[in-house]
């Protein structure tokens, strides 16, 4: 039935009781300083809803649920590798990631 | 019989026995391992001039060693002595012994023919010329076998900073080889001592030894010969030395038109036994060079993967440059080798990309098509660049991804991603194919690489700027102003060693400026450090790259450096101090100077 209006999940993030073991694998998203230039330069981001940076902060945080259909969108262009500031090798994170999620 | 037989030809004709039995059950299993395109291309091609091509090739580069020569005399030499010599000797004592009606029928009789006709005179005529001139190429075989031990202590004598790291079953197999050629010149020397049938060399190494010395020796010593020739036989299948018959077939495959498929197939087999594992590949390797990453080059990833454990993270750790496939003497497709195992099976999607927002379809009869590639976004001065050179030409053009189109599928190909890659193919093969254009030009040599050798767009004829922009100048559609630009090219390794095209971008070049030479250019050109078809260097590691390949630049001492790849101009345009232009940019500054 639909009443217009779901009840939303709870945002909350526990951290604590996040798996955080497949995060601690992917060495590189510890570089990040979060400004977005991946995002912005990405080109898969222009034609489905893709967001490497939310993705991979996710990622970070332990929440990896429907990552890996996710990161499915990205086509390794490496457009985001060279705008990074971090010098992030954003192109193995993402196939680290890949390897990990289920 | 009896008088052409003695115990010792046993390990000989085991051996012999053995390794063509190997050889004929692996070549067959290999051969039903081949695609079925693999085997059409090959009945197709079988009866044409490419055959007697492929034998010209055979001869030219399994016993000459033509392009080791190239690389270096000394290696040539040693290659070519032992492979032709022993090849020489071969032959020309299968024809001395069939001279030898009686004996004759019997293989082992023609190798050990001094042991068995102790007055050759008396049986067949010429046998003193032929005693000669057996002599005369056992000396050719052995100076290569001396050759080999001095590079074995003394590398770069033959022009090599590293050679290979063998394994033990390799070396074994070497160290029976290197006594075979000792074993024979001893033996026959010993049999020359006591009947005089030698030739020049073993009747005077024969006459240092006492008849009674020589007595005791000779059947040893003939059996020693024997022993290692049977033992070299017998690890000839499994070690490296299988690349002494694997490269004919392989030749034959090559010249008659099959090449590497999506997957490794039975031509891979060939291609990974016909690695002699020589190590030419390891000098002029970046990361060897730069990054001292001395485990991942071609002889030893082929290696692995040959012996059933190829390891991802060494099929990975690659900057698929091509330096290697440039200097291979085999001219084995390494790269190819080298994608098939970045095997993504588990993790390669599909059809990902349906519910996107499809670029809109366009009608572009009668208009090239431009497509920038992704890397261009980042390095739009090429795309306004190329702007100018259409309007200047007065040509219709569709900028394809001027607002965005999906990438090529290339970079996600080399990274083992195959299904997500044939999915991005197919978008935009159709959206090419719809718009009607006759002719394609991109400015990225990834893009560039993709359309013409994974793509196949029908009716539609693809070219690089600096092939569409060689053209225009040829045809005189645009005029330029010749500057005084002192030019530096750096060649992309996709667009030179990927795609062959070196001339064109150099003809654009020196219609514009003065073009330079720099010490490694063309086919031993540097990569810039960020080759797509790496993902595991750092940014650190991949800077260290890219200073070789800078400082071969500005060694010239250029006032700019012209390349025709965005990801070039933007990797060297990393360290901030130089002047990086691609060449279109050259050109569209040039016509608007000449306005």
């Amino acid at each position: 039935m639909d009443f217009g209006f779901t009840i939303s999940k709870t945002r909350v993030i526990d951290l604590s009781a996040a798996n955080m073991e497949k995060a601690a694998r992917v060495e590189e998203v510890r570089r990040c300083m979060d400004c977005g230039g991946c995002t912005a330069t990405c080109t898969a981001g222009q034609f489905i809803d893709f967001n490497i940076h939310r993705t991979h902060l996710l990622f970070r945080r332990g929440q990896y649920e429907g990552l890996d259909k996710a990161l499915e969108a990205c086509m390794l262009c490496g457009k985001c590798t060279l705008v990074c500031p971090r010098g992030v090798n954003l192109r193995r994170m993402i196939i680290n990631m890949r390897t990990l999620l289920p | 019989m009896t008088e052409y037989f003695t115990p010792f030809v046993v390990p000989f004709l085991l051996g012999v026995i053995f390794l063509f039995a190997v050889c004929a059950y692996k070549y067959i299993r290999w051969y039903r391992k081949f695609t079925p395109v693999q085997r059409a291309v090959l009945r197709e091609n079988i009866f044409t001039v490419k055959s007697l091509r492929a034998l010209g090739e055979t001869v030219n580069e399994c016993l000459l060693h033509h392009r080791v020569f190239k690389k270096n005399a000394v290696l040539g030499y040693m290659h070519s002595s032992i492979a032709l010599g022993w090849f020489l000797l071969i032959v020309v004592g299968a024809v001395e012994a069939s001279l030898e009606v009686s004996g004759g029928r019997h293989i082992w009789v023609a190798i050990f023919l001094r042991y068995f006709v102790h007055e050759p005179e008396l049986v067949y005529p010429h046998a003193h010329v032929f005693a000669q001139i057996m002599d005369t190429l056992l000396l050719y075989v052995l100076s290569g076998i001396t050759l080999a031990l001095v590079k074995s202590v003394w590398h770069k004598v033959v022009g090599m900073k590293k050679v290979t790291n063998h394994t033990i079953f390799d070396l074994l197999a070497k160290y029976a080889l290197w006594f075979i050629f000792p074993l024979r010149l001893l033996a026959e020397s010993l049999t020359a001592r006591l009947y005089g049938n030698g030739g020049w060399l073993t009747q005077a190494i024969g006459s240092l030894f006492s008849p009674q010395t020589a007595t005791d020796m000779e059947y040893p010593i003939w059996f020693l010969y024997s022993l290692c020739l049977g033992a070299f036989f017998v690890g000839m299948p499994f070690s490296r030395y299988m690349h002494i018959f694997t490269e004919v077939p392989l030749i034959f495959f090559r010249r008659l038109g099959v090449t590497e498929a999506e997957k490794a197939t039975g031509y891979t087999k060939y291609e990974l036994s016909a690695c002699s594992r020589c190590g030419i590949c390891i000098d002029d390797c970046p990361l060897n060079k730069d990054l001292h990453h001395t485990d991942i080059q071609p002889v030893y990833f082929l290696r692995d993967v040959r012996y059933g454990q190829p390891r991802l993270a060494t099929a990975e750790d690659c900057l698929m440059c091509g330096r290697c496939q440039a200097e291979c003497p085999v001219g084995l497709d390494l790269l190819s080798i080298r994608r098939q195992m970045r095997d993504r099976s588990a993790i390669d999607g599909s059809g990902h990309y349906d519910g996107m927002k499809q670029v809109q379809p366009f009608n572009a009869i009668g208009r090239v098509g431009y497509f920038g590639g992704c890397m261009s976004h980042l390095t739009p001065s090429i795309s306004e660049a190329m702007k100018t050179i259409f309007e200047a030409a007065g040509q219709k053009y569709w900028f394809i991804d001027e607002q965005a189109t999906i990438c090529c599928g290339r970079p996600l190909y080399q990274q083992g991603f195959v299904r997500q890659a044939a999915d991005l193919r197919e978008r935009n093969t159709r959206l090419i194919e719809e718009s009607g254009i006759k002719v394609l030009v991109t400015s990225c040599p990834i893009c560039y690489q993709s359309f013409t050798k994974e793509y196949s767009l029908k009716g539609v004829t693809v070219l690089h700027h600096s092939e569409y922009i060689a053209t225009l100048i040829a045809e005189g559609r645009i005029k330029l102003n010749p500057g005084s630009l002192r030019i530096a090219y750096h060649d992309p390794c996709e667009l030179g060693r990927g795609c062959g095209i070196y001339d064109e971008p150099r003809r654009v070049l020196s219609a514009v400026g003065t073009l330079l030479s720099t010490a490694s250019e063309r086919e031993k050109s540097l990569c810039c450090g960020h080759n797509l078809g790496d993902t595991t260097l750092s940014f650190e590691e991949q800077g260290a790259v890219r200073d070789s390949a800078i400082l071969n630049l500005t060694a010239v001492k250029p006032d700019v450096i012209a390349t025709a790849c965005p990801m070039c101009k933007k990797a060297l345009s990393i360290p901030n101090n130089l002047e990086i232009k691609d060449i279109a940019e050259l050109v569209a500054n040039s016509i608007t100077e000449y306005d």
